[in-house]
């Protein structure tokens, strides 16, 4: 480096000064407005929550209001009693966590063999099920319905759990398969290779060498899976008849009368309480899916 | 790397192996659901019937949860097994049952979901079944919102007229003549009414107009307004003549012209416009009967609110689509089915279910009942409007939806906001319109 060449830092903090504004001023500046619209999603995104929260707990009278208020005058519980007094929500809750859970569960034992048969073993039936498996996020739901329908009828499904977590197995599996194929080529299988020379087995290295590298990916992949079921309504409410049955969302539409007229406040308890598995869920496993989703974006 | 897995040839074992694992393993999910849970529709000779209630208000929860358990309690041998429906989602839920040969045996819907179920074979004809009491307790016009080419496909039971809420104080303080069920308002009356009620910033009524079709079309039967005329041929087409005028051209001046409706109402539901109403924003709301319930729970303490007549045209008739009561065509027991709606609808039990509603029995000795002619919460006015309740004159065509979702409810929105005349409007609504229903009647 000659002596008249300067750092680029140097050039950037010669030109602040020139303009009366320093660097360090600058970046400060822009990592402000990157905070400001950073918070202005963050506050878009929280305000449907956090209306939720705040209406399940108001009293009729001020869900009437011209003026609402974001902390209730009155708050009552008197929504959450309701809802409970007038459905089966516990019953509802508990359904709805059997399905997400048990299809959660069945599509990641389905889906890890078979994303890491297509991410390793590279040919011409592994790109055509990749292909598959991006033209099946195409198909909209009402198209498949009847059919599925028919045939759960036909196995004996219809109004079962078991068909419906069958469902939503089948349902969320090609975008499981999806992420955990590139969470799996996101491990070198060097490492693989490595532990093949130091006399590691097939199966012993795929438990401990490939296994602990995969658990955020697979972490990250159950929480879609559960979310996805645990969200699901379409099916859910077409394939389940048994009131005992049913799940979390086809129960809250009970809260929902003639020409969209609905039962506020209960509905909002109801709804509330209806987020918080997904929520709680979020929040314990929110390192390993961070980790899980970097990882699985950045390999191609 | 995939070379070097080949190379060995446990590699190649265990690549089968793992093709052979992936593959079994959705087999194996299937395996535990074929010998699963199965219908059971009757065990030990017992008949156990699915009725799926759209009820969702907490009395009318409560009411036909009861009745269900009376029911089942005086007959151990036909069972009635509750089913929570939603109003949200019923069609859809409906017409995939119908389609998979799983619907319920008894159906509660709207008269005006009917007809497309009617005439595709799902719904039994019920004319043979009827009891000869329910047939007699429902006046001829209410049969005539649940009948199909002649059949009877639902038993109507339940009905809402549109009223008019409003603001008793306002009223009183502008001099306007308070209409009764026996003297309504005149069309005209109404839009004096509106206009002298009309001060600063607040308006003399608000139309929440978010779903205009129907409001419209059932109103403007009051001045003989139809639109749909069925021609001898059997075929439907659609008219817009000066009778079926009236109402909407009300609607767009009181809008447009004396601006003595709220504009920014007219995309909002009924429950929308509650919060504005409470505030005295608006001095009267024209909704359903039912939405009573939702003033009583959220109006502020000393709020005073009435309910009042439609206004009238050439007669005091309105459309309404009641709440019906079916039984599937797939249904085996449909004596039994049956059996259960003429208990369910005995008249003591219709007046339960129209007070936990807020609604209005279709029987006529439901609707003498003392508990239904009551001053409080203007009962009574309601039940004096029941006369006047006629088949909503679009409920039994074919096509319908389409012309309503496609056509209709767009260009009245258009037009109550101002952006096109009733010329364009009539250009639409009939032009467009025919050529909609045409590929449902060819």
């Amino acid at each position: 480096m000659s002596g008249t060449e300067r750092p680029a830092g140097g050039r950037r903090a010669e030109a602040g000064r020139r303009t009366g504004r320093p660097g360090g001023a600058r970046r400060a500046a822009t990592r402000t407005g990157q905070y400001t619209a950073l918070l202005a999603y963050l506050l878009f995104l929280a305000f449907p929550f956090l209306w939720l929260v705040s209406t399940a707990f108001k009293p009729p009278r001020e869900l009437g209001s011209l003026h609402p208020t974001w902390i209730p005058e009155a708050p009552t519980l008197e929504n959450f009693r309701l809802a409970f007094e007038q459905q089966p929500l516990l019953a509802a809750a508990g359904n709805s966590l059997l399905a997400a859970a048990a299809s959660a569960l069945v599509a990641i034992a389905l889906a890890t063999p078979m994303a890491y048969i297509l991410a390793r073993y590279r040919g011409r039936l592994s790109r055509a099920a990749t292909g598959w498996v991006v033209v099946s996020q195409a198909f909209p739901l009402v198209l498949v319905i009847i059919p599925l329908f028919l045939i759960l009828k036909g196995l004996h499904l219809v109004d079962s759990r078991t068909g419906l977590i069958m469902v939503y197995v089948v349902w969320s599996l090609p975008f499981a398969l999806w992420m955990l194929t590139g969470y799996v080529r996101a491990v070198p299988p060097e490492l693989e290779e490595a532990a093949a020379v130091d006399g590691a087995g097939r199966v012993r290295t795929l438990v401990s060498v490939t296994a602990p590298l995969l658990a955020p990916g697979i972490a990250a992949t159950a929480l879609f899976a559960f979310v996805t079921a645990w969200n699901e309504f379409f099916f859910a409410l077409v394939l389940l008849k048994s009131p005992e049955k049913q799940t979390l969302p086809v129960v809250l539409t009970h809260f929902i009368g003639t020409e969209g007229v609905a039962d506020l406040g209960p509905l909002a308890a109801a709804a509330l309480l209806a987020t918080l598995p997904s929520l709680l869920v979020f929040a314990v496993i929110q390192r390993r899916i961070t980790g899980g989703m970097l990882a699985g974006a950045v390999k191609s | 790397m995939r070379d070097g897995n080949e190379a060995t040839a446990p590699g190649r074992w265990n690549r089968r192996g793992l093709l052979a694992a992936a593959a079994a393993l959705p087999a194996a999910a299937l395996l535990p659901g074929c010998s699963g849970e199965r219908r059971r529709r009757s065990s030990g000779g017992r008949i156990t019937l699915r009725f799926q209630s759209l009820a969702w208000q907490r009395d009318s929860l409560k009411a036909n949860e009861q009745l269900v358990a009376e029911w089942n309690a005086h007959h151990p041998d036909i069972q009635v097994r509750y089913v929570q429906g939603a109003w949200a989602t019923v069609h859809d839920q409906l017409l995939t049952s119908f389609e998979g040969g799983e619907a319920p045996d008894i159906i509660h819907d709207a008269s005006d979901d009917l007809a497309d179920f009617a005439y595709g074979g799902d719904l039994a004809d019920l004319t043979a079944l009827l009891p000869a009491r329910l047939r007699q307790d429902i006046p001829r016009h209410s049969w005539e919102t649940a009948t199909f080419n002649g059949r009877v496909y639902g038993v109507p039971f339940l009905q809402e007229p549109r009223v008019l809420i409003a603001n008793r104080a306002k009223l009183r303080r502008s001099g306007v003549r308070l209409p009764t069920p026996e003297r309504p308002w005149t069309w005209e009356e109404f839009a004096e009414a509106a206009r002298r009620l009309t001060r600063g910033s607040d308006y003399g009524v608000a139309w929440p107009l978010k779903e205009p079709v129907s409001a419209t079309l059932n109103l403007a039967l009051s001045t003989g307004g139809r639109l749909f005329h069925r021609r001898p041929d059997g075929k439907v087409e659609v008219r817009f003549d000066a009778v079926d005028q009236v109402v909407p051209r009300t609607i767009h001046d009181q809008v447009n012209v004396d601006r003595s409706a709220s504009r920014t109402t007219l995309g909002m539901g009924g429950a929308d416009t509650l919060p504005g109403f409470f505030a005295g924003r608006y001095a009267m709301v024209p909704l359903g009967f039912s939405y009573r319930q939702q003033i009583v729970q959220q109006a502020p303490e000393g709020f005073d609110w009435t309910v009042l007549p439609a206004p009238r045209g050439t007669s005091t008739a309105q459309g309404v689509s009641p709440q019906t009561l079916s039984i599937a065509e797939d249904c085996p027991h449909k004596e039994e089915a049956m059996a259960f709606i003429d208990f369910l609808l005995r008249p003591p039990n219709m007046v339960r279910l129209a007070l936990g509603d807020w609604l209005l029995p279709t029987g006529q000795e439901a609707l003498r009942d003392p508990a239904l002619r009551v001053a409080k919460h203007d009962w009574a006015t309601g039940t004096a409007l029941a006369g006047s309740l006629r088949s909503a004159p679009a409920q039994s065509v074919r096509g319908y939806p389409e012309w309503k979702d496609k056509i209709a409810t767009p260009g009245l929105q258009e037009y109550y906001s101002g952006a096109i005349g009733l010329a364009a409007l009539r250009k639409r609504v009939v032009r467009d319109g025919n050529l909609v229903l045409a590929r449902y009647q060819r």
